[in-house]
């Protein structure tokens, strides 16, 4: 199997004034393509800052990560983004729709930030998939939290990811709703063959991924 | 409680209380400049009159009339003023303007404002004149240059530069040249037919009670139809009409205020939706509804108060600047100083405006539930709508027309701009709605995805798309609006200056200088298109009344102005082509048949004047008493370049009356003109000739003046519109951050985050100026069809180009403030706080 995502001796280091904290110290990791990895740890571990290096969100302190073959440390804003626009999907805890679109325009966002021609139909293909193919029209404050939950999910398998990356995907459900979402996500990516990676407190969540990292203090446990 | 909560927003709170400072500011600089003009008039009343008492008419004050003038007193001066072709010899100039034949020593208050300062003196004894500087100007004429009045040459003795009760706008209308009385006589203008205007001035000791004297003699003087004006009648008509400018003006700044007042409620109805859960945790801690609600009433009030300190010291600096804004519209010397009345007014006025209107979205505050911290979902906290607010609603507009009341003084008017303020902005809210709901209903769903984010950002949640577009479009209408109505009325007297309508109207030739003009005409190629004979006359009897029976008539159908004026008559035997017959027959030819003459009334003036078919006047034709009925009545186009008249006789009376000519003629080009005016000067100086040209200039000129004044005040709307757009930018920042971080997260690059912005500010400048457009569009349509009865074509340039200033102004505007949203990194996506 082909490594999508390797970090080689990855540290984060803020400074204020004459103060450093230490978030991240020399993480190292690789994620084959295709696996699914929980990043689990208590709070202020520095699992959300390890997954923005992972993703390209963040810059790290040292060390080098490896994204799809592409080393993200010497790319600038731009370039990061094309990467991530490339090969990256997403998944936030709040949800993260923007609230001027409706539910399938969101999900045509990142093919569209592509510039892809004739989106459409796999836009309202996703929307099917994750059961909400008659809200399409509907804006994300007319939708549950749930039912935010599944289109961020069709948005983030919308650009066919290599890797997708989801941060607390349950953390604002309801238990009922947060089992309908995981399995979701699951089949979706199982579907897909897409690479998943989870931060999550949630042990049962984690339970179901292939491989589990655990975090503390920013080092690896 | 109140201090402490506003810590984290108060530079936020602040940037929206800012949107009243300038309008606070206009009105304490106008109320400034209001109390300055008063006390300026007062301490300066004598010099707008420059004498104790000044007698005058429209006619020759002989026989009786000048032994009562005569008795009046001893320290006393005489002018006499008519219109005339001024010559200027060295270069070939001419033009017609006011001559004030002068003599005794006036003005007794003030003086005559001449460079060099002696002029005012020295050309009293001389054969010399004083030129108003506009003319001085325009002809590069220079002291000591000659100028050429009927047959007398004048040495120029000084510039004019001011003289009583003058203003900047009356010496661009009608030019001032004064020469001594004694050469009036030999510049042969004297005519029979002249309008000549007779002025008596006096002065008398000090402590003299000028009223008193005047009450006396009021009988003698409406015996004999004289008027008369005193320092007091000065400064009280002085005064009422500043009074008039200054209450207008306020209204303008108070409409800037409403705007910036719109824009605080809209800007407090967001921060206190963003304080919901600040509240609902105070109200789960045990606060109640009141305090609650309390505590956000004292920052607004707080904040309100800095607002209107700042509004307040800036309208103090701005009053500075204001005389140097209407310098040309006063008659007198405005010196200002700081009124502590009108400073302590803005204040009142700013704390009490931005606590009225923040009012309503803050007694929501009250319905705020406890359980809403229980609730995570944005939807939920939605406050229910209080009823009390319409009763605040009803507060604000009583407000308002309590305030136009205050300024306005009569309920009639105080209503009908309360009305209009509010229909205004219903219009402009009901059309900037209209816009949005065609937009979001048409969504151009083809359009590429960069555009389609831009547009729909308009409607994000809490958006202030539609505050924006009635701020920045009203600002946008005001100016557009007065731009195209000096367009239409430039348009129309360009209109009648083109093609082979005449450009040129001569007067008062004389009978037997017809021919010689003619002759001129034709040896300059000049077309002669109409020649009109004009005989003066004066109304000596209507319906059997004579003016003295109108005295304290109030029952009197007419109004007893109709006696007063001199009345400029023709004859002729058919309408002309710019008029139409409304009413009775048109009797061309007079019979005899029957001893009244019929005559034919212009309409306007019949209604004006309450004047109806069938109606009898007696006119005076130079001592001769004329009989007529009154046989129609006449429409006429005023737009058109004719001779056109208020009464018209028929054929068969006046033919032998005194009476002189006017012609009109069409000259193709400037140089033409000009040689055709100075050959008519210099071999008939008592021709009058009025050039469209100039009056073009004239017209342009009169609007560059008050056009300003406009403009300075519709400045306050236009500014507090972008800075009701600066806030608004700002307080959905935090919004617009997360937006753009999250499509930089989806793979968005900066320039596609750039564009995405620049659209939105484009489509939001777009659509207010092209509501702002539209409105002015409408309204300038409006007054050119029902009030200047002319065709409206407004420009598409200049359109365009408002258009596209607007536009790019709040995308500049939107993307300055926007600055930040471009550099965030995309983690912050992550992150619960920004």
């Amino acid at each position: 199997m082909n490594t999508i995502l390797d970090l080689h001796e990855v540290s984060k280091i803020y400074k204020s004034g004459d103060r450093t904290l230490t978030v991240l110290d020399h993480i190292d990791f690789s994620v084959e393509a295709g696996s699914t990895v929980a990043i689990v740890g208590p709070s202020g571990s520095g699992k959300t800052t390890l997954l923005g290096l992972c993703a390209g969100l963040d810059r790290s302190t040292s060390g080098t990560v490896e994204l799809h073959g592409t080393r993200l440390n010497g790319l600038n804003e731009d370039q990061l983004a094309a990467v991530r626009n490339q090969y990256v999907g997403f998944i936030f805890q709040n949800f993260q729709l923007l609230p001027t679109l409706t539910a399938l325009e969101n999900v045509m966002v990142p093919m569209e930030l592509r510039g892809e021609k004739n989106i459409k139909p796999r836009a309202l293909d996703l929307l099917d998939k994750v059961g909400l193919a008659e809200r399409g029209h509907h804006y994300p404050t007319q939708l549950s939290g749930g039912e935010q939950q599944r289109v961020s999910l069709a948005r983030a398998f919308s650009n066919r990811p290599q890797i997708l990356f989801a941060d607390e995907p349950t953390g604002n459900l309801d238990a009922e709703t947060s089992e309908k979402v995981v399995r979701l996500l699951f089949e979706l990516n199982q579907e897909a063959g897409t690479t998943l990676v989870v931060v999550t407190h949630d042990l049962e969540l984690a339970a179901k991924t292939q491989r589990i990292i655990r975090i503390k203090g920013g080092k690896i446990v | 409680m109140a201090w402490r909560d506003s810590r984290k927003n108060r530079s936020r709170l602040v940037l929206f209380i800012s949107s009243i400072i300038l309008g606070i500011a206009a009105l304490v600089a106008i109320y400034s400049l209001g109390d300055n003009l008063r006390e300026n008039i007062d301490s300066q009343a004598a010099t707008l009159i420059g004498a104790d008492l000044a007698i005058y008419s429209g006619k020759k004050i002989e026989g009786k009339a000048l032994d009562l003038v005569d008795s009046l007193g001893k320290v006393r001066s005489e002018e006499r003023s008519f219109a005339s072709m001024v010559y200027f010899l060295k270069n070939g100039g001419n033009r017609l303007a006011q001559v004030k034949a002068l003599s005794g020593d006036f003005p007794y208050y003030g003086k005559l404002e001449t460079i060099p300062v002696t002029a005012e003196q020295t050309f009293r004894s001389r054969k010399e004149a004083l030129v108003d500087q506009t003319l001085m100007l325009q002809y590069r004429a220079q002291v000591g240059d000659s100028i050429k009045i009927g047959e007398v040459t004048f040495a120029i003795a000084g510039i004019l530069e001011k003289a009583p009760g003058a203003t900047g706008i009356m010496s661009s209308v009608a030019p001032t040249v004064y020469i001594p009385m004694r050469f009036l006589d030999q510049t042969g203008l004297m005519q029979k037919g002249s309008r000549v205007g007779y002025r008596y001035y006096f002065k008398y000791p000090a402590k003299t009670d000028i009223e008193a004297l005047v009450k006396t003699l009021e009988p003698k003087f409406e015996k004999y139809d004289l008027d008369y004006n005193t320092v007091q009648e000065q400064k009280e008509d002085t005064g009422q009409s500043f009074r008039d400018l200054t209450r207008f003006l306020a209204l303008v700044g108070f409409v800037a205020l409403l705007l910036g007042c719109i824009g605080v409620a809209s800007a407090v109805h967001i921060y206190v939706r963003e304080k919901l859960n600040s509240i609902a945790i105070l109200r789960c801690l045990g606060v109640k509804a009141t305090d609650a609600f309390l505590i956000y009433l004292i920052q607004i009030a707080g904040i309100g108060l800095i607002g209107s300190i700042l509004g307040t010291a800036l309208g103090a600096a701005i009053q500075q600047f204001l005389p140097l804004v209407i310098k040309d519209l006063l008659p007198f010397e405005l010196t200002t100083t700081l009124s502590l009345p009108a400073l302590g007014q803005g204040l009142a006025i700013g704390v009490l405006i931005s606590i009225l209107f923040a009012l309503p979205p803050l007694v929501s505050i009250r319905k705020v539930s406890p359980l809403n911290v229980l609730r995570s979902s944005s939807d939920a906290s939605h406050p229910e709508r209080d009823p009390l607010s319409w009763g605040l609603y009803a507060l604000i507009v009583l407000f308002i027309f309590g305030f136009s009341f205050l300024q306005m003084q009569t309920w009639v008017q105080a209503l009908v701009f309360t009305v209009s303020i509010l229909a205004s902005f219903l219009v402009l809210f009901g059309i900037a709605s209209l816009l949005m709901w065609l937009v979001r209903k048409f969504f151009p769903t083809s359009w590429s995805y960069l555009w389609r984010q831009g547009l729909a950002n308009l409607y994000r949640p809490n958006n202030q798309t539609t505050i924006l577009i009635v701020s920045v479009g009203l600002g946008t209408s005001l100016v557009c609006t007065l731009f195209f109505v000096q367009t239409i009325l430039l348009t129309r007297v360009k209109m009648s200056s083109s093609g082979n309508q005449p450009n040129i109207v001569l007067f008062d030739i004389q009978s037997n200088q017809k021919d010689g003009v003619l002759a001129i005409a034709k040896a300059q190629q000049v077309p002669v298109n109409q020649s009109v004979p004009i005989v003066n006359m004066r109304l000596e009897e209507m319906n059997g009344k004579t003016a003295a029976d109108f005295e304290g008539d109030t029952t009197a159908e007419q109004s007893r102005r109709i006696f007063g004026r001199e009345y400029r008559v023709t004859f002729r035997d058919s309408v002309t082509s710019s008029e139409k017959i409304t009413k009775g027959k048109w009797l061309g030819k007079y019979d005899k048949t029957s001893p009244l003459i019929p005559i034919s009334i212009e309409q306007g003036f019949a209604e004006r004047s309450r004047i109806e078919i069938g109606d009898t006047m007696v006119f005076n034709v130079q001592g001769t008493l004329m009989s007529t009925k009154i046989a129609s009545f006449r429409e006429v186009n005023w737009g058109e370049v004719r001779t056109n008249f208020l009464v018209v006789f028929p054929t068969g009376v006046l033919e032998d009356a005194p009476q002189f000519h006017a012609m009109l003629t069409h000259v193709p080009n400037p140089e033409t003109s000009a040689r055709f005016q100075q050959a008519l000067v210099r071999q008939y100086p008592n021709i009058s000739i009025i050039d469209l040209a100039l009056i073009l200039r004239v017209l342009d000129d009169i609007f560059n003046k008050i056009g300003f004044v406009i403009r300075f005040m519709a400045g306050f709307s236009i500014l507090t519109g972008l800075i009701v757009l600066i806030a608004s930018v700002m307080i959905s920042k935090y919004q617009r951050i997360q937006e753009s971080v999250l499509l930089r997260t989806l793979g968005a690059s900066r320039k596609q985050i750039f564009v995405i912005t620049s659209l939105e500010y484009f489509f939001l400048g777009s659509l207010a100026a092209f509501t702002g457009i539209l409105i002015a569009v409408i309204g300038s349509w409006s007054l050119a069809k029902f009030n200047f009865e002319s065709e409206f074509n407004p420009e598409l340039g200049p359109i365009v180009l408002i258009f596209l200033f607007v536009s790019l102004l709040t995308v500049i505007i939107g993307l300055l403030n926007s600055r930040g949203i471009l550099s965030r990194p995309p983690l912050e996506v992550l992150r619960q706080d920004v």
